[in-house]
C-alpha cells in the first residue's frame, strides 16, 4: 500500500464515477515480443475453458429442468442426459390444469401485482427522489440517512405489525398489501437509484426552465423525468422480477386459492404433487420462469447497469 | 458512490452547517414535502410505525384474537431456553459465515479471470448472471429439492461413475450444505459489482508495478485487492445482510417444516412458524428484533473491521 501511494499522480485521477463503464483502456499488457504473444494465448485459451466450465456447470439445472419437462415421467429419476427421444408436451398440459384453477389464473394474478407494483414504484420513488436530488429543504439531510438505512433494514422487523394493520383493515386475501407500500416508495433503494441518476443530470438544464417560469411540478415532469428513462426503465425491470418471484408477501397475505400468485400457487403444487407428478411440476416451474427469461433477455443492458451502480441483486 | 458508501461519508463528515448552507436549506420546504409526501406515509405507516409496534408486541403476549397482553421480558427470557431458537441460529449462522465467503470467493475469481478484455465476455456475464435473477424463486427451489433428492440429477451422475450419492436434502448433515450451494450459484450479481469495480482501477497502477518487476501475484495482491477493498466490504456488507433473511429457498426445499430434524431451519423459518403458524405474534416480534440486533451487530463490526482492511483512495 506504501508503495502505491508513491506512484505518481496516483489518487483518484483517471477513475472515473462508480458504475459507469469505464472508457480507460482496456488492454494492460503491451503486446510485444513473440514470446509474450503464445503466452497470452495459452492464458487465454485457460481462462476460456475455465469460464465454459464453470458456465455449463451453472447453466445444465436449468437445461436439464427444461428437457426433463419435455420427457415421460419416470425418465426424470434415471437420465441425467440432455437429448430428447421424443417431445411430450402432457406435462404441461396436465401441470396447466392441476391446481384449482388453470395456471393462467395465478399468472393473471401475478401479472396484477407486478403491473401495481411497478406502477406505485415508478411514481412514488421519482418524486422522492427529485426531493432529495434538487431540492433544498429543512430535515434533508436526516430525511435522507434515514432512507438509506431503510434499504438495509430487515423485513422480518415490521412484518407482523404490517400484517395486523392490513387484516385489520380487511386486506387479507387482497392484493393491497402487496401493492400499497409500493405506492408509498418503501422500496428505498429505487429511490437511491433514482437520486444517483438525477444527480448526474446538468443542473443548468432546471436553471433553464426555472427562468421560463416553471416550478418544481413543470421542471420534475418536463425536465427530469424524460432525461431518467433508463433509471425508470432498471426501476421497472427489477421490480417485475422481484415482485413476480416474491413469496412471502404472498404467503402471509394471500391464503385463498383464487388470489394465488405464481409462486404460492407452484407451493401448493409441491405440497399436494405425489412422487409422479414430477414433469408437470418442471413443467409448470418453466413456465413461471419464462416471464423472468424474456426480462433478463430484453433488459439485460438496464439490470447490469443497475447493479454495477447500486449494487442490488 | 454505493448507498453504503454514502451513507459512511455522512457519518465521517459531521461538521457545522455553515450559514449559507443554513439560509438554503428549508428554500423549497413545502414544494419538498408534497414530493416526499408518498415516501414519508410510507416511511411512518409502514416501516417506523409498524417497527415501533413490533417493539411494543415484543414485550406482549399477542395471538391477533385477544388484545394483547403486557408480559415484560417474558418472551426474550423464553428465546433463551427455547432450543428449537438455538438451533435456527445455528443454521443461519452456518449459512451465512460459510455461504456469503464462498459465494463472494467465487465471484471475485471469475471477475478477475473475466476482466483484462477478455472475448466473448458479455456472453460469458450473462451465463453467469441469469442465475442470481432466478436463484430466488420458488422455481428453481423446486429444482434443487429434486436435483439433490435420492433419485436426483447429482445422484444420477454420480451413479455413472458408481458412487451412490446421499439422499443430500433428507440426510441432516447434507441438507443445510445443497441449501448453500445454492446461494453460490447466486454469484453473478457481486460479481458485475466486482467487474464494475475491477475497471475502475488505474491501468497505470499495473504498468507501474510491471516496469517495478512485480509478479502478476504481486500485483493482485498489492493493487487489485486494495484497490477494490472498498468494493468487497460494500458486497460483503449487502450480501450478510441478505442471506441473514433468506427464506424461501429453505422453505420449499424442506416441504416448510426446515427439516430434515430442524436441520435447515432457518430463523426466520423459526420466525414464520411461531407468527404465523402458531400466532404467537408477540415471541415472533420478539425474534424479530433479536434479527435486528443480530444483523446490525454483523454490519457495525463489519463498519469498524473496515477500518483496518478497506483502502479508499480519496
Amino acid at each position: 500500500m506504501t508503495k502505491l501511494q508513491t506512484l505518481p499522480a496516483a489518487s483518484g485521477s483517471s477513475a472515473g464515477k462508480n458504475g459507469k463503464e469505464g472508457k480507460s483502456p482496456r488492454r494492460r499488457e503491451s503486446p510485444g515480443s513473440l514470446a509474450y504473444s503464445r503466452s497470452a494465448r495459452i492464458k487465454g485459451l485457460v481462462k476460456h475453458a475455465i469460464l465454459i466450465i464453470v458456465g455449463a456447470v451453472m447453466i445444465y439445472p436449468l437445461l436439464w429442468m427444461v428437457v426433463s419437462s419435455l420427457r415421460p415421467n419416470d425418465l426424470i429419476f434415471r437420465e441425467p442426459g440432455l437429448w430428447l427421444e421424443s417431445l411430450e408436451m402432457s406435462n404441461y398440459t396436465d401441470g396447466w390444469s392441476a391446481l384449482t384453477h388453470p395456471f393462467g389464473h395465478y399468472m393473471i394474478n401475478s401479472a396484477i401485482v407486478v403491473l401495481g407494483s411497478i406502477l406505485g414504484n415508478l411514481v412514488s420513488c421519482s418524486m422522492a427522489a427529485y426531493a432529495f436530488a434538487r431540492l433544498q429543504f429543512s430535515g434533508k439531510k436526516i430525511f435522507f440517512g434515514i432512507m438509506l438505512l431503510t434499504i438495509m433494514l430487515p423485513f422480518h422487523v415490521v412484518i407482523v405489525p404490517q400484517y395486523i394493520l392490513f387484516s385489520q383493515i380487511g386486506w387479507v386475501n387482497t392484493f393491497w398489501p402487496l401493492i400499497v407500500p409500493k405506492l408509498l416508495a418503501t422500496d428505498a433503494f429505487f429511490v437511491f437509484l433514482m437520486v444517483q441518476f438525477i444527480r448526474g443530470i446538468p443542473k443548468d438544464l432546471d436553471e433553464a426552465a426555472r427562468i421560463d417560469g416553471a416550478g418544481h411540478p413543470r421542471i420534475f415532469l418536463r425536465v427530469i423525468l424524460p432525461l431518467m428513462v433508463p433509471a425508470l426503465a432498471t426501476t421497472t425491470i427489477f421490480t417485475f422480477i422481484w415482485t413476480w418471484n416474491d413469496f412471502f408477501g404472498a404467503l402471509i397475505y394471500l391464503t385463498d386459492p383464487d388470489m394465488f400468485t405464481v409462486p404460492v400457487a407452484l407451493r401448493a403444487f409441491v405440497d399436494s404433487q405425489s412422487a409422479t407428478s414430477w414433469g408437470s411440476l418442471f413443467a409448470m416451474s418453466i413456465v413461471s420462469l419464462l416471464p423472468v427469461f424474456l426480462v433478463f433477455l430484453f433488459g439485460q443492458r438496464f439490470l447490469i447497469k443497475g447493479i454495477a451502480t447500486t449494487g442490488i441483486k | 458512490m454505493s448507498a453504503i458508501g454514502e451513507l459512511s461519508t455522512m457519518t465521517r463528515r459531521k461538521g457545522p452547517m455553515t450559514k449559507e448552507e443554513k439560509k438554503a436549506n428549508g428554500r423549497d420546504n413545502k414544494a419538498a414535502y408534497i414530493f416526499l409526501l408518498p415516501w414519508l406515509i410510507g416511511l411512518v405507516a409502514i416501516t417506523v410505525g409498524p417497527m415501533l409496534m413490533s417493539l411494543y408486541l415484543s414485550f406482549t403476549d399477542y395471538n391477533l384474537l385477544q388484545p394483547p397482553e403486557w408480559v415484560g421480558l417474558d418472551n426474550f427470557i423464553r428465546m433463551f431456553g427455547d432450543a428449537r431458537l438455538h438451533n435456527s441460529l445455528r443454521v443461519t449462522f452456518t449459512y451465512v459465515l460459510v455461504g456469503v465467503p464462498l459465494q463472494l470467493g467465487v465471484a471475485l475469481l471469475i471477475a478477475l479471470v473475466l476482466d483484462k478484455g477478455l472475448r466473448g465476455l458479455p456472453f460469458y456475464r450473462s451465463i453467469f448472471y441469469l442465475p442470481s435473477l432466478l436463484g430466488g424463486s420458488v422455481a428453481v427451489a423446486i429444482l434443487w429439492k429434486q436435483i439433490f433428492g435420492t433419485t436426483g440429477l447429482v445422484n444420477q451422475v454420480l451413479a455413472m461413475v458408481g458412487i451412490e450419492g446421499p439422499g443430500w436434502i433428507s440426510d441432516p448433515n447434507t441438507a443445510l450444505g445443497s441449501i448453500i450451494l445454492l446461494h453460490v450459484w447466486t454469484f453473478g450479481s457481486p460479481m458485475i459489482i466486482f467487474l464494475a469495480g475491477l475497471r475502475q482501477i488505474p491501468v497505470m497502477y499495473y504498468e507501474a508495478a510491471k516496469v517495478d518487476g512485480a509478479t502478476t501475484l504481486q500485483q493482485f495482491w498489492r493493487i487489485t485487492l486494495p484497490m477494490l477493498s472498498p468494493i468487497i466490504f460494500f458486497n460483503l456488507v449487502l450480501q450478510i445482510i441478505g442471506s441473514f433473511q433468506s427464506f424461501t429457498q429453505a422453505f420449499i426445499v424442506s416441504g416448510g417444516n426446515g427439516g430434515p430434524s430442524d436441520s435447515t431451519m432457518f430463523f426466520t423459518l423459526y420466525l414464520y412458524q411461531k407468527g404465523f403458524g402458531q400466532f404467537d405474534m408477540g415471541y415472533a416480534s420478539a425474534m424479530a428484533w433479536f434479527l435486528l440486533v443480530i444483523i446490525g451487530a454483523f454490519t457495525a463490526i463489519n463498519f469498524i473491521a473496515s477500518k483496518y482492511w478497506v483502502f479508499y483512495d480519496d
